[in-house]
């Protein structure tokens, strides 16, 4: 049997996923996630009676911290699970990544375990973020050069 | 020598099972054959300071019970083989600081069941050797640690994926008569169909258990119903189908045929397409097909664990996922 025979063999007994249900779960997810954001965004402001430029960094460290705590007790891999992209967009998903890899490193110390492994999984979307936005601010600088 | 090669296959004379040993996970306690375990762990440390620790544990305490149930003590036994999934095969290797006889490591990924009997078998057959133990041992924290991603990320992971199997399996063989013995070998070759998604395994490993199977019926010239069962080491779900509609059209019709991945977990668990590693094709077929072949459902069965023999970097640099089974047949004395 050659390869692309296999190939189309394989993929007429493929399982399908469920994209209909995925995307469902991970809009009410993410949705939800956002308002608990948005909630304490709404807290601090109105309760706190911090403006809304100064709020936002502490609604955003509130939700991280809370996302740490979650995957500490083993409850955001099993929201992930069946979320799939609305927990691992928003940034609580960034902080899992994180915490993730900082507890895998655990038994190897601090140093060379958790130091070294914190930004294993995250460490390449701060290098890409970076990168993007060196690059779309050049561009946006180029334009402005001119207009 | 008695008994030559016959293309890649062994006919075996004088090699027998003395006692077997399963130490599971909790998951795999909880699934349909968890009752067939010896020995089930309601969590995943074992009290250990970590999961390596912990798999060490299980490999203990699975050669324990074996060379009790055996009645032979460690001095008896002429060789170890070990194998397990980590790098290094880290768990074979520090659990052999505990053992005062030879060791060999091996690995053959999830296949490395079937190069363990096969290694041992032919040690046996030729009589260089009278007791040889086997162990195998995953975990799957440690295994999804290595090859994937950490264990609480939070990722949708995709429903081709399989789950590897926590727990140890141990395998004592002796040319001493007993009720079953290993009666024939296939050695597996290298297969590679240009899979690259080390999140479907089953796809990239039925091809070899397929040309294993071919060459197992060939070389020894047997029908596929010459067996009561044919089972596949952790294709799972999927990789199952892939296989069925191979040996459909190839006119191989077995009696009954099965997957290991599949027979482990119940539908309901949250493992996937089913079961993979090393202990997956290990504790189906020595804990629960065994004690079926004790009990008389089976007289013949062949068993084609099969293996992804991949690495994670090489996986990056987007090579292709080399894949083997290496097969045997248990038969009623």
């Amino acid at each position: 049997m050659n390869k692309q025979e296999y190939e189309n063999l394989a993929q007429s007994v493929s399982p399908k996923p469920c994209r209909k249900k995925n995307a469902g779960y991970a809009f009410l997810v993410g949705g939800i996630i956002g308002a608990i954001g948005q909630f304490f965004l709404e807290l601090y402001q109105n309760i706190f009676m911090i403006n809304e430029q100064d709020a936002t960094p502490y609604m955003i460290v509130t939700m991280v911290l809370l996302a740490c705590i979650l995957t500490g007790f083993g409850i955001y891999d099993k929201l992930g699970s069946f979320a799939g992209a609305g927990s691992f967009i928003p940034i609580t998903g960034f902080a899992n990544s994180m915490t993730s890899s900082a507890m895998e490193g655990k038994s190897e110390g601090i140093v060379l375990g958790i130091g070294a492994n914190v930004f294993k999984l995250g460490g390449t979307v701060i290098t890409f973020g970076i990168v993007s936005s060196f690059v779309v601010g050049g561009i946006r600088y180029a334009i402005s050069y001119f207009w | 020598m008695p008994f030559p090669i016959s293309g890649s296959s062994f006919q075996l004379q004088n090699v027998y099972i003395e006692s077997v040993a399963t130490s599971a996970g909790k998951l795999e306690g909880e699934g349909p054959i968890g009752n067939y375990f010896d020995l089930v762990y309601h969590d995943n440390y074992l009290g250990k300071d970590s999961y390596e620790l912990a798999e060490i544990q299980m490999i203990e305490d699975a050669l324990q019970i074996s060379l009790e149930k055996a009645g032979v003590i460690q001095k008896e036994i002429d060789l170890f083989i070990g194998s397990d999934l980590n790098n290094q095969i880290t768990a074979t290797n520090y659990f052999s600081k505990r053992l005062e006889r030879p060791m060999y490591g091996i690995y053959s990924a999830c296949a490395s069941v079937g190069q363990g009997i096969q290694l041992g078998s032919l040690l046996l057959e030729n009589e260089a050797m009278e007791r040889i133990n086997i162990f195998v041992s995953s975990h799957n924290a440690c295994a999804e640690r290595q090859f994937r991603y950490p264990n609480e990320y939070g990722i949708q992971k995709p429903i081709t994926s399989t789950f590897t199997a926590t727990g140890a399996v141990n395998i004592l063989l002796s040319t001493e008569k007993s009720k079953v013995r290993v009666e024939s070998i296939t050695l597996g070759r290298v297969i590679d169909m240009l899979q690259t998604n080390p999140n479907d395994m089953g796809k990239a490993m039925a091809p070899s258990a397929f040309d294993t199977l071919k060459n197992h019926l060939k070389d020894l010239k047997r029908k596929a119903d010459y067996y009561d069962l044919i089972v596949t080491g952790d294709l799972s779900s999927y990789g199952k189908k892939i296989m069925e509609v191979m040996m459909e059209r190839e006119g191989i019709v077995p009696k009954e045929y099965n997957d290991c991945g599949c027979l482990l977990y119940d539908s309901t668990q949250p493992v996937f397409q089913g079961g993979s590693g090393p202990t997956c094709s290990g504790l189906v077929t020595f804990g629960y097909l065994y004690q079926k072949i004790l009990q008389g459902k089976y007289q013949r069965i062949l068993v084609l664990p099969t293996g992804a023999l991949l690495n994670p970097v090489m996986t990056n640099q987007k090579q292709s996922i080399p894949c083997i089974s290496h097969a045997f047949s248990l038969e009623v004395v």
